[in-house]
């Protein structure tokens, strides 16, 4: 007859066994690892790691914090319209929206930065963001700003050039000791910078030109990629901002600009692709496309309605850059995963919190108000 | 009493491809939230690795019911065979609802479902934004209870192997197809 008490290999008393504390010690050790390992994956052993909160947190730490709003390009207002394909993308992508034809479009017209209620000003990025909805379902999401090249060509230096250009609270103004030093170690950005000022900021929405900046790879049927950007060109012709525009009394005039011009007559754009040759950096968008690259304009893009925020429109939409259709693929470019993910976390923020009225609202003669 | 102390094959061979599924999934999920240029192609893999978790666990549940999992040893304490019997429930369900909240947090978000190419998935709820930060923030809860769940799973199975050698690790993790009764350790 066994001893009762080890009749079982369940009770406390086996603990007394030999070797029984070493083993449970293994165990315990290989539970840790595995906890470790998931902890490091998470990123909570690395405090200084660039994950996507810290993005979103610095962009609140410069802005501050406007329940509702996107953390980047906080003030915008709603847009409708078509795109209206002539079938020219199709031999570049196989992507449904290229073929002849109309596609519906939503999308948004948006300044730079994170305050929704900042008023217009003669040097606010412009920027639009799209939603192409072919039937099929294969959505193309695009946002677009109306500079030529970017400003920076990777997460970590977005990160820092964020801080740099912060207003002082007694200026107003960027510390300029720090945005030397942010250039003197990204001279990408002080060549990048040259290109922006080279260029007078457009009179309004409509009149300017919209761009992609990310390199993406198009595909077409026969499997054949090629490196490509693209850019929404103004059919209304280029007007330089004026000073007289800016010192109006109304803090929205460039918005209500495109709403009262959209009240009178469509605004369109060319859909322009650029396509890269081999060779071509796809990795950095602050540097442009060499100026003898082939052009395709692949139709015409018609916004023809316009609307201010409100819960299911634009406002509930994430113009995640990497919504793509089958026929469109990421580049290289270490933005573009690190823009879908900012704008995953800024969206997943905001859909969470109390929502504040826009700054721009459209009364129903269809004024901006 | 004869007893088959073993899963069946099929059962094994299910437990093992969705442990390793699941422990990808759960890694991929915490690092690619956590991350900016390697986010991209960790949801690449995310949502459709989670769809083909969905199909299998909905096969293995039908498994577990018409082939049931051999008895537990005589002599295990009742606290042990309801942590067992409660822990199992809880990682099926879980396997259930993750991937069904992650695809109705999509589906709320009006992200489109893609998969692969033009390989896409239905929305399964409105567009709501603020029903998707609902069901966003309880993705990452679940997953914290699955993470927590597979840890006492993980804790256990080498508690039976090594500890108290009584079969229960064998049934899951031997190759080889055995029969006769679980050697529990005082066994002459």
């Amino acid at each position: 007859m066994p001893d009762p008490n080890s009749a079982t290999p369940y009770r406390l008393s086996a603990l007394r066994e030999k070797g029984v504390l070493i083993r449970l010690a293994v165990i315990g050790i290989a539970v840790l690892i595995v906890v470790g390992c998931f902890a490091f994956v998470g990123g909570w052993l690395s405090p200084h790691r660039l994950t996507q909160a810290r993005m979103i947190d610095r962009f609140e730490e410069v802005n501050g914090v406007w329940p509702g709003f996107r953390r980047n390009h906080a003030k915008s207002v709603c847009i409708a319209g078509y795109f209206d394909s002539n079938g020219d993308g199709v031999r570049l992508s196989k992507a449904a929206v290229f073929r002849a034809g109309r596609v519906p479009v939503i999308g948004r017209f948006s300044l730079a930065g994170g305050q929704p209620y900042v008023a217009d000003g003669p040097a606010a990025v412009r920027a639009m963001g799209l939603s192409f909805r072919p039937p099929s379902g294969e959505e193309w999401r695009t946002a677009m700003i109306d500079i030529p090249v970017f400003i920076v060509k990777d997460p970590e230096g977005f990160y820092e050039q964020l801080l740099a250009s912060k207003p002082e609270p007694a200026t107003g103004k960027p510390d300029p000791a720090k945005m030397k030093d942010f250039l003197a170690r990204h001279p990408e950005t002080s060549r990048a910078l040259q290109i922006v000022q080279a260029k007078p900021f457009s009179s309004g929405f409509a009149n300017t030109s919209y761009n992609g900046l990310d390199a993406f790879r198009f595909v077409n049927a026969a499997g054949a990629a090629a490196p490509v950007r693209w850019s929404m060109v103004a059919v209304e012709r280029f007007e330089p901002e004026t000073p007289a525009q800016s010192v109006a009394q109304d803090k929205n005039y460039l918005f209500d600009a495109v709403i009262a011009g959209i009240e009178r007559a469509p605004i369109e754009w060319h859909v322009v692709v650029t396509i890269g040759q081999p060779g071509d950096s796809t990795d950095d968008a602050t540097i442009p496309c060499p100026s003898n690259r082939q052009q395709v304009d692949v139709g015409t893009l018609t916004i023809n309605h316009i609307e201010g925020e409100a819960p299911g429109n634009c406002r509930d939409i994430n113009f995640d850059p990497l919504v793509l259709p089958s026929g469109i693929e990421p580049s290289d470019d270490p933005l573009l995963s690190a823009r879908s993910a900012a704008y995953s976390t800024s969206f997943t923020r905001r859909a969470g919190e109390k929502k504040e009225p826009s700054a721009v609202q459209i009364s129903d003669d269809g004024k901006g108000a | 009493m004869a007893q088959h102390l073993q899963f069946p094959t099929f059962s094994r061979i299910l437990h093992w491809t969705m442990a390793v599924m699941v422990l990808a999934m759960l890694s991929i999920g915490i690092g690619m939230v956590a991350s900016l240029s390697d986010y991209h192609w960790l949801v690449s893999i995310h949502k459709p690795l989670g769809v083909l978790i969905l199909i299998l666990v909905a096969i293995r549940l039908v498994n577990r019911l018409v082939n049931p999992a051999p008895p537990l040893p005589e002599g295990i304490p009742a606290w042990q065979r309801f942590a067992a019997y409660a822990s199992h429930v809880v990682l099926y369900a879980l396997m259930f609802a993750l991937p069904l909240v992650g695809w109705g947090m999509l589906s709320a978000a009006r992200y489109p479902i893609v998969h692969y190419g033009s390989l896409q998935l239905p929305p399964i709820l409105p567009h709501d934004a603020a029903l998707y930060a609902v069901l966003r923030t309880a993705h990452t809860v679940l997953a914290f209870l699955l993470f927590a769940t597979f840890i006492a799973h993980f804790s256990a199975a080498p508690m039976h192997a090594l500890i108290y050698r009584d079969g229960v690790f064998q049934s899951m993790a031997s190759w080889r197809t055995r029969s006769g009764k679980f050697a529990v350790a005082t066994q002459d």
